[in-house]
């Protein structure tokens, strides 16, 4: 595969469980500073596509480059330290820790057996908490114990977590899953802000959200790309409206 | 180096737990009990290690291992090999057909030490095998399982599984391992006897200091990055992962910790006990051992050592009386514990203790020099206390 200016490029990218392709020869490329929105019906492979990249499921065939890095024979670990976060659809973030050790954990340094031992809370990482705590509106809340914030501040949260290891690609799936009208347009704020300097790759259902956000749309149908485009051009599409948006 | 070191006592609380259990380790019970009993009582802190070694693996870690007796056992076998060398001087065997060789293996017709007990006539290779062996099997085991992300119930099984051959083994091959008698009739260290009655306090008091150096050693573990990250992976692993995390070596790491802990307990099991069994290795054993850590509690480092006093203690008791009955209510014990307090006795401490609020009476009794004014100060908490 040829190397690319793009931040991602996913190329002929497939997936087969059992014969069933979730995902079937996807290409897909996703350039710097931009927010891609991923849409489509239940079952499209959205969350599958994600998986792939950041290497919780292994591909059939295919390559997904990440700086020109290929991802598919990299470990989980090892795709994080290369620069890819990614948030899972329900809020996974430690209950048993406070905010501020959620978002303390996060922080990139020490993340071997003996580092961890010896990891030391210098000033620098009391400042990244303050400064994620900020952006993610939890500031307030630092010492609480992480299980009682609330839905929405949880989703915030592990964003947050996101946001401490300073990854040039961000994949969030459903962000705004189970969050009231004005959580949901805090959280347009907060990525319409954090997707200044990093690529962003948010997989949604709520097309009023995707409107405040999108930079571009991918629509996926059967683990293939039924359209791309700006949000305008997608939602006229025909046969997005057919298999989608319509009824 | 102050943070250090309010880091390993574990703040004033912590301290507080560290020096009421040293007063009754290095103090109270050996002025209070006999030297039979404190004998006792220095058998069961050598299993409060592998108590102790469950609170990081199975509390923190989230790591339930049955077959923590493995560990134990190995560090038991690697000092009673040392022992039973110097035992099995030439003079003393000389009745042999084979003088100088462990009693054991002359019965099985063997004529030369074996390869693999050579090392064990060294105490400087006999200490550090104690401290390597286990670990390193622990090693394998942990490379084995976590690389390939086997957990929970499947992890347990398979810990038990291994007690179980490691006993068999060692049962099935007498002429090098002692067989089912295990390792006997252990009289000198470097010629110092370690049966006569000065020796028994001084290993009691090497025991205790082990126990709570390693308290602190845990200390410092579990209030580090590591530590949080194991009650992180405890809570969301996959969360852990994806956040830049090796998870497996984490927990190859910890189990290797609390394989090493167990072994520490093992060797001085064999110093002051003795001798050494195949019956310390096995599924009972192993399975005893969690119940001690359950019942003081698998978060509290300190409860765990109270636990395993307390169990031993009870199963001594009753067992003096009523033999038959000790295993049923040792079974019901751990139900009750599981289904009431699942956080065990330091679970029980913790609620009482903030309803009475004693750990306020006590800062204020160490934090001020003189014990007179601390009654003073002490006196009006207690009422404001009672009515609340």
């Amino acid at each position: 595969m040829s190397n690319t200016d793009f931040v991602l490029a996913i190329e002929d990218l497939t997936v087969s469980f059992d014969g069933f392709k979730a995902v079937d020869a996807l290409t897909l490329y996703v350039d710097r500073n931009e927010l891609r929105v991923v849409i489509g019906p239940n079952g499209a492979g959205k969350t599958t596509v994600l998986d792939l990249i950041c290497g919780k499921t292994k591909s059939t065939s295919g390559s997904i480059k990440f700086k020109n890095r290929e991802l598919t024979t990299l470990s989980e670990h090892e795709i994080v330290r290369a620069g890819v976060g990614r948030k899972f659809q329900t809020p996974s973030i430690y209950e048993n820790l406070s905010v501020y050790q959620n978002l303390e954990v996060s922080y990139p340094k020490g993340r071997g057996v003996w580092g961890s031992l010896l990891f030391k809370s210098t000033d620098d990482v009391v400042n990244s908490v303050h400064r994620v705590a900020k952006e993610i509106m939890l500031e307030e809340h630092l010492d609480m114990e992480a299980a009682l914030l609330s839905h929405g501040q949880k989703q915030w949260l592990e964003i947050g977590m996101l946001l401490m290891q300073d990854p040039e690609l961000l994949m969030l799936d459903e962000p705004v899953a189970g969050m009231s009208a004005k959580e949901r347009d805090q959280t347009a704020d907060l990525l319409n802000r954090i997707c200044k300097n990093r690529s962003v790759v948010v997989i949604e259902h709520d097309m009023e959200f995707v409107k405040k956000i999108a930079h571009k749309v991918t629509v996926l149908h059967q683990g293939k790309i039924l359209a791309e485009g700006t949000m305008d051009n997608v939602q006229k599409d025909e046969k997005v409206i057919e298999v989608y948006l319509g009824h | 180096m102050n943070a250090l070191t309010s880091k390993l006592l574990g703040g004033k609380q912590g301290l507080i737990g560290l020096v009421i259990l040293s007063a009754i380790i290095f103090i109270a019970l050996p002025l209070g009990l006999d030297l039979f009993r404190l004998g006792l009582v220095g058998k069961y802190l050598t299993y409060a290690f592998v108590a102790v070694s469950l609170v990081l693996l199975w509390g923190y870690g989230g790591i339930l291992s049955l077959g923590q007796g493995i560990f134990f056992g190995l560090g038991g076998y690697c000092m009673a090999m040392f022992l039973k060398l110097e035992a099995s001087d030439p003079v003393s065997t000389k009745i042999q057909t084979t003088p100088g060789i462990p009693d054991f293996m002359d019965w099985n017709q063997l004529t030369e030490i074996p390869w693999f007990w050579v090392p064990f006539q060294s105490l400087t290779l006999t200490i550090l095998a104690v401290l390597i062996v286990p670990a390193l099997f622990a090693y394998i085991i942990g490379y084995a399982m976590f690389k390939r992300r086997v957990g929970g119930v499947y992890f347990a099984i398979i810990t038990q599984a291994i007690a179980l051959i490691l006993t068999i083994l060692i049962v099935g091959q007498q002429g090098f391992t002692g067989g089912v008698n295990g390792i006997t009739d252990l009289k000198t260290m470097l010629g110092w006897d370690i049966r006569d009655d000065s020796s028994k306090y001084i290993l009691y008091y090497v025991n205790g200091l082990l126990l709570i150096g390693t308290i602190l050693v845990c200390r410092y573990i579990i209030t580090s990055k590591f530590g949080m990250l194991l009650l992180a992976m405890r809570d969301k692993e996959e969360r852990v992962r994806f956040s830049g995390y090796d998870v497996s070596n984490f927990k190859i790491f910890i189990f290797c910790v609390a394989a090493l802990i167990s072994a520490i307990g093992g060797a001085m099991f064999t110093l002051q006990v003795g001798f050494m069994s195949p019956s310390f290795i096995g599924i009972v054993p192993s399975i005893e051992m969690v119940i001690f850590a359950a019942v003081g509690g698998r978060m509290s480092l300190i409860g765990a050592i109270y636990g395993a006093l307390l169990v031993n203690f009870g199963r001594t008791m009753f067992s003096e009386t009523y033999p038959e009955l000790w295993l049923f209510l040792m079974g019901g014990l751990f139900i009750a514990v599981v289904m009431f307090f699942p956080n065990g006795l330091a679970g029980l401490y913790e609620k009482y203790a903030k309803k009475y609020r004693l750990a306020e009476r006590m800062q204020k009794i160490f934090s001020s020099g003189k014990p007179a004014k601390a009654d003073a100060e002490a006196t009006p908490t207690k009422t404001t206390g009672a009515k609340a």
